[in-house]
């Protein structure tokens, strides 16, 4: 089945760089002071299958252009997917007339000439093997995965499917300061979703999946299906779980979730609004002792890796938490003026509106202690594996989510549990990372081993 | 505003383009095809710190291509509207079938389609200036609430979709959608103390809508209450309580735990907790909960599904019994059921799914106040944040952001937000109270469902939960709660 995709065509690459440079020029010439163009196109291929069967099968590829631009210190921003002449002009003359209504804000514009740049070197974001596979090789991938979870035991009788996706993005950036850069990545996924069923009749479905830039590091579709088959089999006979403050093990999958508060509370919109409880806070003490939380941009092949952050700055390196104490908050350009601070080039860019901040690879140093050995020392615990909705308040710290996993019984995982909720507040929690696991695999752009956290409560019965 | 044919207007389309890339489409086999053209033009502000920071405008354009072949559904899009590039997206979602060419049929038919929305003006091209205004009169009112209200956020944004749907079963819809909405949130600060609060709404309306029945206002003193509230707010309760919920947004209760459930895919691959269930009883007698994409002006409303399909009101529990599903044209057919209009997709990107409109629960007997009255010991929550559900195995939860404890039968302490975690298939047959009062939500919900996001509308009148478990921090004592 032939599925090659016709993108558009490959000078199109220098043609890119070309027009947002033009695109900039235009805009000055037009009346503006800055601006910052941004250009993203990508393809992308998925199939899902079902009972062996395919189900659905997408394949596209697209472009888009944005612009944002500074009348002195008044910004605006506009963006398109037409790149004929006219449809470019309207977006710019959009972008002009727009500037007139928003605020001068002392603070705003584009970083300095002498700040921006790009990292040099192959940073390994992108292998054409990704779309190496045929069409029927592809659907086979996810046919796979998912007979090897169907497979694996006769209580397995459903599936959501086992699924194949790949996608390249190309995003190329230009300014009036003279900036132009570019970079390709590409992605390719295997997952499976099993569902068990008990005799009568209770389902529980669980997951797995592995993740690549490219294919040749896929784990095989064989045990992608066989491992998301083992954690759906773990969740069967769930009980619910009786009220009780206990200690509560994170597993990887959900340990992340620390880390996305933490980022959320030591970002610089935040800090800077006063929405965190973490604002003010530099050089204290806010988590225990064991807990260092890097930010890197720069990590070859990472999905947080990039040459240049949002606005064009060269991505780096920053401890955000070193044994506990509160060593920087992640910044762009705006928010680093407002706290009179350096940018730590993690301004987030989409293709409209003004730059936010995103993390690089964000992750725990890992600790010396297997999971194995953390659930071990737990005579009465929960080892969470699954959270259902959202539920941190970074302002007052408060939190509680709803909760599936396994109780944790004379150190072992004794049985299933659901229908829970997990409570506590924030300020207290990070203190109370009582155990960090050995256990750190980047599965995304933020990884977190397995941890422990002493001091929360149950809810359930 | 006249429904002019966009897309034949703009671009040039034809009758025979249609046609043809119908046609090339079908050009392998397959059951049905459709297209679904989109033009989507945006606009966005926000301020904080009494600045107008950022003003955002845009235009989104496309076309996406479905082929249906039994159970498989191939799909493409591009952004560019030009003959070869639909053609080349249309002969890639063919790839799903291999066989015969099919021929679509011939001429197509406009189904008589409603007008929910009707308005002279869309907000899109209203003056930039009078957005600008709803934000600043915002932001003013909310620090003028109360000292302690020490950060404010307020944002506008709206956009003007118009879309065009054919298929191959003569299927021709058109249909031009306004959406507004309006945010305010505000952070409230003490010496020990801090507290946030957020309040929006809007819908398919006009400007005139926040000069009028909704104002700035409104909102921001909504926002400000709330986050004054939080300040004095003491721990909520842990475990298994009575609940009493407050009419509109707590409606969010009826989408995560029963709405997702009960949408046709989902039972039609049995993967639904409430899959075969049909004619069983999975609520109180007293609860009767519709999907209605029929009632004007509201964020969750359609005149037609995005497949070209007339929207209406689909009773999902009459009395406590399940009646049927809200589905697609893909359910419809696999499953033999009538197509109840609710197929939506985020964009021309995506493939169209069984998806929500508005999703209410009709008004019953009960006095509110005797609904609180009727509490020992429980909680009353009044606002949330959002909510999430588990369609396997039912467990649904949704996030508490003002609640008070009842002692008593009395309303006393304001209490932290908390998560609230029930069992979608029996949460509702624990509902032994439902008052008068239904409300529907300020008009700020978004689903997402398989990483597509669309608008929609949920509502509850105060009703009475006997179980449910609430994720608080303070554990019961035997005397009562821990304080």
């Amino acid at each position: 089945m032939p599925t090659e995709l016709a993108t558009q065509n490959s000078q199109v690459n220098t043609d890119l760089k070309d027009l947002a440079q033009d695109v900039v020029r235009r805009a000055i010439k037009g009346g503006a002071s800055a601006a910052e163009c941004v250009i993203r196109e990508g393809d992308e291929f998925s199939t899902l299958v079902r009972l062996g069967q395919v189900e659905t099968l997408k394949q596209s590829g697209s472009k888009a252009i944005g612009i944002r631009l500074f009348n002195g210190r008044r910004a605006a921003s506009t963006y398109s997917s037409d790149f004929s002449r006219e449809g470019l002009d309207r977006m710019i003359k959009s972008a002009i007339e727009l500037s007139r209504i928003t605020s001068e804000d002392p603070f705003a514009g584009i970083p300095d000439a002498s700040q921006l740049g790009s990292l040099t070197g192959d940073l390994d974001l992108f292998y054409p093997d990704v779309y190496s596979l045929s069409g029927e090789e592809r659907i086979n991938y996810a046919r796979r995965a998912e007979k090897a979870a169907l497979d694996y035991d006769p209580r397995i009788k459903n599936s959501d499917g086992g699924s194949f996706d790949a996608a390249t993005g190309h995003k190329i950036m230009a300014n009036s300061h003279g900036f132009v850069g570019e970079y390709r990545r590409s992605y390719c996924s295997i997952s499976a979703v099993p569902i068990a069923q008990t005799e009568d009749g209770a389902m529980q479905r669980d997951y797995w999946f592995s993740v690549s830039r490219n294919l040749s590091k896929l784990e095989s579709p064989e045990h992608v299906g066989t491992v998301a088959a083992q954690r759906t089999l773990r969740r069967l006979g769930a009980r619910r779980g009786k009220t009780k403050k206990v200690p509560v093990v994170f597993d990887p999958m959900v340990s992340t979730s620390i880390l996305e508060h933490i980022f959320e509370g030591i970002n610089g919109d935040a800090v800077y609004r006063g929405a965190t409880f973490l604002a003010g806070k530099l050089g204290q003490k806010i988590a225990a002792d064991s807990v260092t939380v890097v930010d890197d941009g720069t990590i070859p092949g990472g999905f947080g890796t990039s040459p240049f952050d949002g606005e064009g700055i060269p991505t780096r390196r920053t401890v955000v938490i070193e044994n506990g104490v509160l060593n920087s908050y992640l910044l762009n350009t705006y928010t680093a003026k407002k706290l009179g601070l350096q940018t730590t080039a993690n301004a987030s860019r989409g293709l409209a509106g003004t730059p936010g901040i995103g993390p690089g690879n964000f992750f725990v140093q890992p600790g010396k202690k297997t999971p194995q050995e953390i659930i071990a020392a737990i005579p009465d615990g929960l080892y969470v594996t699954e959270f259902l909705g959202h539920g941190a308040n970074l302002v007052t710290g408060d939190y509680s989510r709803g909760a599936s996993g396994l109780w944790i019984s004379g150190g072992e995982l004794a049985y299933p549990v659901e229908e829970i909720t997990v409570a506590g507040n924030l300020k207290e929690m990070f203190f109370n990372i009582s155990e960090i696991g050995s256990d750190l695999e980047f599965r995304g752009s933020v990884a977190c081993p397995t941890i422990r956290l002493d001091g929360l409560i149950v809810g359930g019965e | 505003m006249e429904n002019i044919k966009f897309f034949f207007q703009h671009y040039g389309l034809t009758q025979n383009d249609l046609e043809r890339y119908l046609a090339a489409a079908l050009s392998a086999g397959g059951d049905y095809a459709d297209l679904y053209f989109e033009y989507l033009n945006s606009t966005s502000l926000s301020m904080d710190e009494s600045m107008v920071k950022s003003a955002s405008q845009g235009i989104s354009v496309g076309c996406g291509v479905r082929v249906i072949s039994g159970e498989r559904t191939g799909y493409a899009y591009t952004d560019d509207l030009s003959s070869e590039r639909i053609l080349h997206a249309a002969r890639t979602a063919a790839l799903i079938a291999s066989g015969p060419a099919k021929t679509p049929a011939v001429g197509f038919q406009e189904k008589p389609a409603r007008s929910l929305y009707p308005m002279t003006l869309p907000s899109v091209d209203a003056e930039i200036t009078a957005k600008v205004e709803l934000i600043l009169r915002a932001d003013t009112a909310a620090r003028a609430f109360d000292p302690r209200i020490k950060e404010v956020r307020a944002s506008y944004s709206d956009e003007l979709r118009n879309i065009l749907i054919v298929g191959s079963d003569g299927t021709f819809a058109e249909d031009s959608q306004p959406l507004a909405r309006m945010n305010v949130s505000c952070i409230a600060k003490t010496e020990g103390s801090s507290g946030r609060g957020s309040s929006g709404g809007g819908g398919r309306v006009a400007l005139d809508f926040f000069f009028g029945e909704r104002t700035p206002e409104f909102f921001a003193k909504e926002a400000s209450r709330q986050a004054i509230l939080q300040l004095d707010a003491r721990e909520a309760p842990a475990g298994d309580m009575e609940v009493v919920l407050g009419p509109g947004w707590p409606g969010v209760l009826l989408h995560e735990a029963v709405g997702h459930g009960l949408e046709a895919d989902f039972n039609r691959k049995q993967t639904s907790a409430f899959a075969g269930l049909v004619g069983k009883r999975v609520a109180s007698e007293k609860c009767t909960v519709v999907d209605n994409g029929t009632m004007p002006w509201r964020r969750g409303s359609l005149n037609v599904d995005d497949e070209g399909q007339p929207t209406q009101s689909t009773t999902l529990i009459e009395n406590g019994i399940l009646k049927g599903y809200i589905s697609d044209k893909l359910s419809a057919r696999l499953m033999g059921i009538a197509d109840t209009g609710n197929g939506r997709r985020e964009s021309y990107e995506h493939i169209p799914m069984p998806r929500m409109t508005n999703t209410y629960m009709l008004p019953g007997d009960d006095d509110p106040e005797d609904i609180v009255r009727s509490v020992k010991h429980g909680i009353y929550a009044v606002n949330f944040g959002g909510g999430q559900v588990d369609i396997t195995n039912g467990k649904f939860v949704f996030s508490a952001s003002e609640a008070y404890l009842i002692e008593g039968g009395k309303i006393t302490a304001p209490i932290k937000g908390a998560t609230l975690i029930g069992n979608g298939p029996d949460v509702l047959t624990r509902v032994s109270m439902v008052g008068n009062d239904l409300k529907l939500d300020e008009g700020v919900g978004t689903c997402g469902k398989d990483g597509q996001a669309v608008p929609v509308g949920v509502g509850i009148p105060t009703i009475k939960i006997d179980r449910l478990t609430v994720g608080g921090t303070a554990r019961k004592d035997p005397g009562g709660f821990m304080q």
